[in-house]
């Protein structure tokens, strides 16, 4: 589906970045990095919970 | 999608569940507040509160747009259409809230009344483009996420200088709306609401950023865990606050670190700020007046306010009589303890606010909580 958004509040926006769209509006841009910290975050908690989380 | 399905991974939730679970103080409980309505919608959708174990109980908050509007807003709304017959543009939540005289602006169309559902601002200029010889105003209403492209469209409305298009403004303040909850009896009390922490915003944080949570962190020595809409982001930030409270620290932490900043977004808080400022007081469904909780348009933009245009004077109106939205919107009610849920009251046809927008506390859990209901009565 395509849909067209305004990257007016974005300015920063660069081609291959991903964006959190709110009514039509690009409102963010989404840091890699800071996702990725994120997502290794999740699989230490879960790992500290034993084996029951595997 | 990327940055979407693996904050949705099902094994690893419930191993925060029992990380959560572990860490828990076996003598006491923990009570959360989300004041955001996505992260209700996310928390009865991904079955976020069966997830979380037994001592830990999630309060929805208000920070549904369209349940915080109280009855007279709309009706101004459907009074411009109505009598004056201009075309009012809003979003598509906004046009199912029940209004005075059994009225919504969905009813108030079948009436004959010239409204129009846009997916954004721009939507409602273009409106007012094509039909110059008519009057058309944009129903603003939300939170610091709608604000921004309702201060564009009025930007871009003044530099075209189009004469026919207006805004109704009704957007609110997250940081009051919060404030107004810590400082109100059931929570100041520690009676009906205990609230151990909050689970900040994601979206409104993009946008403001997680700075202006700082004070009351401090002030009212609660934490806040800005998170992410995704059912990990939300687990995580669960954890967080746990920790937080078996330390006795009260910060401000911010699991959305992919999205949210201290500063927030300069751009959209520049045009909120040229177009908009504070209002002395604003009645919020359930919450009641409110001081410097939401905006009006500046005088530089007089042209464009709808208030100024039509001439419009704020009527309180109250709510249905059986109707427990304000109690529920305060955190002092769950759905259920209402008499007209699921009966009288269904997303098909809403008597409150609450059961209108997927995001609001009544609808979440008529669409994902009620059969859970039903199983506990049984069990």
């Amino acid at each position: 589906m395509r849909k067209t958004v305004s990257v007016e509040l974005t300015p920063e926006v660069a081609v291959g970045d991903y964006v959190i769209v709110h009514v039509g509006h690009a409102i963010g841009v989404i840091d890699a990095e800071e996702a990725e910290r994120t997502l290794a975050l999740f699989a230490e908690m879960a790992q500290a919970a034993g084996p029951a989380a595997s | 999608m990327k940055y979407v399905d693996e904050f949705r991974d099902g094994a690893l939730a419930r191993g925060l569940a029992e990380r959560i679970a572990a860490e828990l103080r076996p003598d006491r409980r923990y009570s959360f507040m989300e004041f955001c309505g996505g992260h209700t919608h996310a928390i009865s959708r991904y079955g976020i509160a069966e997830l979380l174990p037994e001592a830990v109980r999630m309060i929805h908050g208000p920070g549904c747009p369209v349940c915080v509007l109280p009855v007279g807003r709309i009706d101004q709304a459907i009074g411009i259409a109505l009598q004056r017959g201009a075309i009012v543009c809003s979003y598509g939540d906004t046009l199912r809230v029940p209004a005075s005289d059994s009225l919504s602006l969905m009813k108030a169309k079948a009436r004959g009344a010239d409204i129009r559902m846009v997916y954004s601002a721009a939507d409602a200029l273009k409106t007012a483009r094509a039909n110059p010889g008519r009057e058309v105003v944009f129903f603003a209403i939300g939170f610091e996420t709608t604000t921004p492209p309702t201060a564009l469209v009025v930007q871009q409305a003044a530099r075209e200088g189009l004469r026919n298009f207006s805004v109704l403004c009704c957007h609110v303040l997250t940081p009051s709306a919060i404030t107004h909850i810590l400082e109100s009896a059931e929570v100041r009390q520690y009676g009906t609401v205990p609230i151990d922490g909050f689970i900040g915003p994601a979206h409104v944080s993009i946008v403001i950023g997680s700075a202006p949570y700082e004070h009351f962190a401090e002030e009212y020595r609660k934490p806040v865990v800005i998170a992410g809409f995704e059912p990990l982001d939300v687990m995580q930030a669960c954890l967080m606050l746990v920790r937080q409270v078996n330390a006795s620290r009260a910060a401000v932490e911010n699991q959305f670190a992919r999205a949210v900043t201290r500063q927030g977004n300069l751009a959209a808080q520049r045009a909120v700020s040229d177009v908009f400022e504070l209002r002395e007081r604003f009645e919020w469904r359930g919450l009641g007046e409110v001081p410097y909780s939401a905006l009006k348009i500046r005088a530089a933009y007089a042209e464009f306010d709808a208030e100024r245009r039509f001439d419009l004077h704020y009527r309180p109106v109250p709510d249905h009589k059986q109707c427990e939205c304000g109690a529920i919107l305060r955190g002092v009610k769950k759905p259920v303890d209402c008499r007209l849920f699921g009966t009288v009251c269904t997303p098909e046809n809403p008597m409150g606010s609450c059961m209108v927008s997927s995001e609001g506390a009544c609808a979440a859990h008529y669409s994902y909580g009620r059969f859970r209901d039903v199983r506990e009565a049984a069990a």
